[in-house]
């Protein structure tokens, strides 16, 4: 049983280890020259009031160019709650009856 | 919970978080905010007044019927508005391609497809939240 706990502790320090090493390695917030701005964020942010007529870039992106991905996201959310709905009311009425 | 103070602070704050709620609703598409956030306020004002005067009455104001009518069918909206850009001959769920005024950048009917979608994600989030919590409340009861 020692052995494993100190096993354990052992893999968390390991872990942990590389994902500091990984958190070092990250380039600085908010400067110019870094990897996330690319040509879709330059795009977003230089044609989405032409091309949406909207003010809110966020919203341009998530019902305009990301339409597909909020549709499906509203069906898990549907989904989701049929689960429940289902799951508890079936529970209940095996408790009734 | 029925408490005198609780249920006279709720008669002031219930309309106007309903209020609010629907505001962020619509101006999803000017303003900071959204379908999401405005769908979740405008639950959380229903689940307060069941919390409040309790689930029987809260489901006399909202019933469960009409909920999941809402919920259905607005997930079938965003499908409906998706498929007008089908018959216009653009991809599915097209907003500017399809021929949706995008109108005047800032006002209330700006963006097209954009606030008819909001409308609609807005009401399925907010009937989502209650139906969850009607149903985990009866679970208790």
């Amino acid at each position: 049983m020692r052995i494993r706990k100190l096993l354990i502790i052992i893999v968390a320090l390991l872990a942990a280890y590389g994902i500091l090493v990984a958190v070092a390695e990250l380039p600085p917030y908010g400067m110019a020259d870094n990897p996330v701005h690319n040509h879709v964020s330059e795009r977003y942010i230089n044609k989405a009031l032409d091309e949406t007529g909207v003010t809110n870039m966020v919203t341009a992106i998530v019902l305009d160019y990301r339409a597909y991905d909020t549709m499906f996201e509203t069906i898990v959310l549907f989904t989701a709650a049929l689960a429940v709905v289902i799951t508890l009311k079936v529970s209940k009425r095996k408790e009734k009856g | 919970m029925r408490d005198f103070i609780l249920k006279r602070v709720a008669v002031i704050i219930l309309p106007l978080m309903s209020i609010y709620g629907f505001y962020v609703i619509l101006h999803g598409h000017v303003s900071p905010g959204g379908s999401f956030a405005g769908g979740i306020i405008v639950g959380l004002s229903f689940i307060t007044y069941s919390t409040v005067y309790g689930l029987e009455r809260g489901k006399v104001k909202l019933p469960e019927r009409i909920l999941t009518l809402v919920e259905s069918y607005g997930t079938l909206w965003y499908g409906i508005m998706g498929i007008v850009g089908i018959l216009k001959g653009a991809p599915f769920l097209s907003n500017k391609l399809a021929g949706f005024n995008l109108g005047e950048p800032g006002s209330l009917t700006s963006g097209g497809l954009i606030s008819l979608l909001g409308i609609g994600v807005g009401i399925r989030v907010a009937s989502t939240i209650i139906t969850l919590f009607y149903a985990m409340g009866e679970e208790e009861s």
